[in-house]
């Protein structure tokens, strides 16, 4: 074992599969949380179609693993869609994404669903009370609530998000684990290598712990405000 | 005299169990109003239901001429004109009082930022707070903190103000400036219907008292017919109660 030549030798590849990582992980979240909120809102609404389209969506999501989804959207959906149009390809890194936003936004929703849940009734009615109406009520008075009860409940799934993303190199993603796959393929240093991955890991991920920290602090701060 | 709030024959159940039972009820310009009654005895349900925080089950509820009832009436127009104020405050947490208190006047865009931050500031000032513009609610006594829900409510310049129990979550020594607040609105002419259990202002402030048991008004008149002169057993055992 030779832990500075492992190293040397793998770090130009790592960093660009923990690029691939990051990069992934950052779309993903941000279209997962456009996702989350549509659903949470539709799942919240009167309309009972809105309301079972969210519902069906969540409970698919949560009721199957991520593998399985990343191959129905990278094996399976081509195919369907070939039928139509033969020479449709999708590329790995579409297929991760849509597979990573699909699954952070179903989550996402049910983060956001306990957020507003957890705001009180009468904040509500003393914002009727005064006219607004119910869209400007979740925008002014619900929402900027719900989202300080759900911040950590959020960087909780951010950072499963990235975690998850390990899985997608099943399908071929050039994600870390991809790279470091490939690495030990010819070189055999698999405790180096994969203690290695491990760090690169532990750094971003500590870096969006020390992020949240910091929000949270400056969210009491502002509550505690000056007198 | 104008007829601010006109109530006829409403019902209001909840599932089951019928709450109100056919409440007939006129309210004039510049009445106080205020409604006594044991507890559960559908008081805050007779108040949601004059701003529609409550759908009625039955009957007609008519405000400023407009029929709440109807569900073509656009609710929320109407509801400007109706301030509220709650026992338990809901005061926005996320926002300052002074933000608080013009949030409603400039997102319905019935003021600019700045005259809404001028009269927040003349109400802030008439409710003795001047000097907590900047805080939250959560740095506030009870009673600080009704007296700006007062405010917040007064910013919408309405014509009507409903209260229900604004007095009842607050420590005793708390209770008098809330209605010193109260009784300084009255006596600027402000149409008011008050769910209190504070006798002591519904005697002194009070044009009509009205009892209310099991979603009926038992008793109904001035302070002094409803307090000493009632022959109604249950308003007689009521008051024997709470005097
Ligand atoms: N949203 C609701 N759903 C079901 N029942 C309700 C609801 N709101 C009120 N009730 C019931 O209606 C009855 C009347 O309630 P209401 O709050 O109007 O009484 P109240 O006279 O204001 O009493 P209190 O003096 O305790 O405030 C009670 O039995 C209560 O449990
Ligand atoms: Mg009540």
């Amino acid at each position: 074992m030779d832990f500075t030549r492992t190293i040397l030798e793998s770090t130009p590849l790592l960093l660009e599969g923990i690029k691939i990582t990051i990069l992934i992980s950052v779309i993903s979240l941000i279209i997962g949380m456009v996702i989350g909120l549509l659903m949470c809102i539709m799942g919240m609404s009167k309309n009972i179609l809105l309301k079972a389209i969210s519902g069906v969506y969540i409970w698919i999501i949560r009721g199957t693993p991520m593998i399985v989804q990343a191959f129905i959207v990278y094996f399976g959906m081509p195919q369907v869609i070939q039928l139509f149009n033969p020479s449709f390809r999708i590329e790995a890194f579409t297929a991760g994404i849509i597979t990573l936003s699909l699954n952070a936004g179903a989550y996402l929703a049910e983060i956001f669903r306990g957020g507003i849940m957890a705001v009180p009734k009468g904040q509500t009615e003393a914002a009727r009370s005064l006219g607004l109406s119910k869209s400007r009520t979740m925008l002014k008075i619900i929402l900027p609530q719900a989202f300080k009860v759900a911040i950590p409940s959020m960087v909780n799934q951010f950072i499963i998000t990235v975690k998850d993303t390990s899985i997608l190199s099943v399908i071929g993603l050039a994600d870390i684990v991809n790279k470091a796959k490939v690495y030990v393929g010819k070189s055999y240093q698999f405790f180096a290598t994969y203690i290695l991955v491990a760090v690169y890991y532990l750094i971003v991920i500590s870096i969006l712990m020390l992020l949240s920290k910091y929000l949270e602090k400056k969210i009491n701060y502002e509550r505690k405000g000056r007198s | 005299m104008n007829v601010k709030v006109e109530v006829k024959n409403l019902k209001k159940s909840f599932h089951k169990l019928n709450v109100l039972n056919g409440i007939d009820l006129t309210v004039y310009e510049g009445e106080v109003v205020c409604i006594i009654g044991p507890s559960g005895s559908g008081k805050s349900t007779l108040l949601r239901c004059l701003n529609r925080l409550e759908d009625a089950t039955g009957g007609q509820v008519i405000v400023d001429g407009y029929d709440i009832t109807d569900k073509k009436t656009n609710i929320n127009k109407v509801r400007e004109k109706i301030g509220m104020v709650f026992q338990n405050f809901n005061l926005f947490a996320h926002l300052t009082v002074l933000q608080n208190i013009m949030l409603a006047p400039v997102d319905l865009k019935i003021m600019s930022k700045e005259e809404a931050h001028k009269t927040a500031i003349e109400l802030l000032k008439r409710v003795g707070l001047e000097d907590k513009a900047e805080c939250h609610p959560h740095q506030l006594s009870g009673g600080q903190q009704q007296r700006v829900a007062i405010a917040r409510a007064l910013a919408m310049k309405p014509d009507i103000m409903l209260f229900d129990e604004p007095t009842s979550a607050l420590d005793p020594e708390m209770v008098g400036e809330v209605l010193a607040v109260m009784k300084e609105l009255a006596s600027q002419g402000m149409t008011m219907i008050c769910v209190t259990h504070e006798m002591g202002f519904a005697k002194e402030v009070a044009d009509r008292v009205i009892f209310i048991d099991e979603g009926v008004i038992m008793e109904e008149g001035t302070p002094e017919d409803v307090f000493t002169n009632t022959k109604n057993p249950r308003a007689i055992d009521f008051l024997n109660k709470v005097l």
